[in-house]
């Protein structure tokens, strides 16, 4: 069975919903303390939505160095898979796991909406279960989530199939592009700001969030099953 | 060892977006004062630091700003080193 560490810091959330929704994917979730060292033989890891140590200085300023963190980043140049989601995205960014960085939304507002996504590549640990081009409702809820980056750092974003999700009619913060996540070159790492584990299942109305989960089983070669 | 007092500056990038700017400087103009403009809003931190000399604080002090304290993506930062009393 995959296992899958879903860190928390102190602020983390959606941390029980992430550690669910894998579960419902037939993974072995489990959690990890900020400052645990280990990540258990994770195969992937997830660092949730939130606001680690209150989004002080710069959201995931802070816990990017907390001791759970090493072990990510070897996990990660193992080529091991990580998705951050919201305030995980903004910590891998902070540690440099990522490119670019999430700043202040152009209208200032904290944000909390469904949004139309679509998935831009099919190519990545965490996409892989749905269609190149599909399009989704997920919500978003953040108050730094406008993604930007460098000119150079843009164009290997795009002309490397690593814009993973993009805001579809509405871009809720103002992100370049409309870029609502990314991968790294590797394709390992994914960051995404909208949340799918809050539309991972039916009773909710939308379960499409359960395929980002799905993708990441699949992955691994275990139960899902499903042709790639 | 002497005793440095550090006051670092931190500004958003100049090429980039500054929504927290923008809103000051339509509240300056909506209070009546006149031609502002280029407003940006950035964070000021103060901190003291014990080293042998005034250039081995201004390194430290930068390299705090290079790891930490400013997003070398989106913000640039100044340093000012002043020896206390």
């Amino acid at each position: 069975m995959m296992r899958v560490a879903v860190v928390r810091f102190p602020g983390s959330n959606c941390d029980a919903d992430a550690l669910r929704t894998a579960r419902e994917a037939g993974a072995d979730a489990y959690y990890v303390w900020h400052r645990d060292r280990d990540l258990q033989q994770a195969d992937a890891v997830i660092l949730p939505g939130g606001f680690a140590y209150g989004d002080y200085l710069r959201a995931g300023a802070i816990a990017r160095f907390s001791p759970v963190m090493a072990a990510v980043q070897a996990h990660a140049d193992q080529g091991g898979p990580v998705l951050g989601i919201c305030n995980g995205f903004q910590v891998l960014c902070e540690a440099g796991l990522l490119p670019g960085a999430l700043m202040r939304n152009d209208r200032l507002t904290f944000v909390s909406r469904p949004v139309r996504l679509r998935v831009e590549t099919d190519d990545t640990p965490f996409t892989s279960a749905f269609e190149r081009g599909a399009i989704f409702t997920a919500p978003v809820a953040h108050g730094e989530g406008r993604y930007v980056a460098s000119p150079d750092v843009l164009r290997a974003l795009e002309e490397e199939d690593r814009v993973v999700l993009r805001y579809l009619d509405v871009n809720p913060n103002g992100a370049t592009n409309g870029i609502a996540g990314i991968a790294n070159a590797e394709r390992n790492v994914v960051g995404i700001m909208p949340h799918p584990e809050r539309v991972a299942d039916p009773v909710l109305g939308n379960a499409e969030g359960a395929k980002v989960f799905e993708s990441m089983v699949k992955r691994a070669g275990l139960p899902m099953g499903g042709a790639r | 060892m002497g005793r440095f007092s550090v006051e670092v500056k931190v500004m958003p990038r100049r090429a980039l977006l500054d929504p927290q700017g923008q809103a000051v400087e339509h509240a300056l103009s909506a209070l009546g004062f006149p031609s502002v403009s280029d407003v940006r809003v950035g964070k000021a931190m103060t901190l003291e630091l014990e080293r042998p000399d005034r250039a081995q604080a201004e390194r430290d002090a930068r390299s705090m700003c290079e790891r930490l304290l400013a997003n070398p993506v989106t913000e640039d930062f100044t340093v000012s080193v002043k020896a206390v009393e």
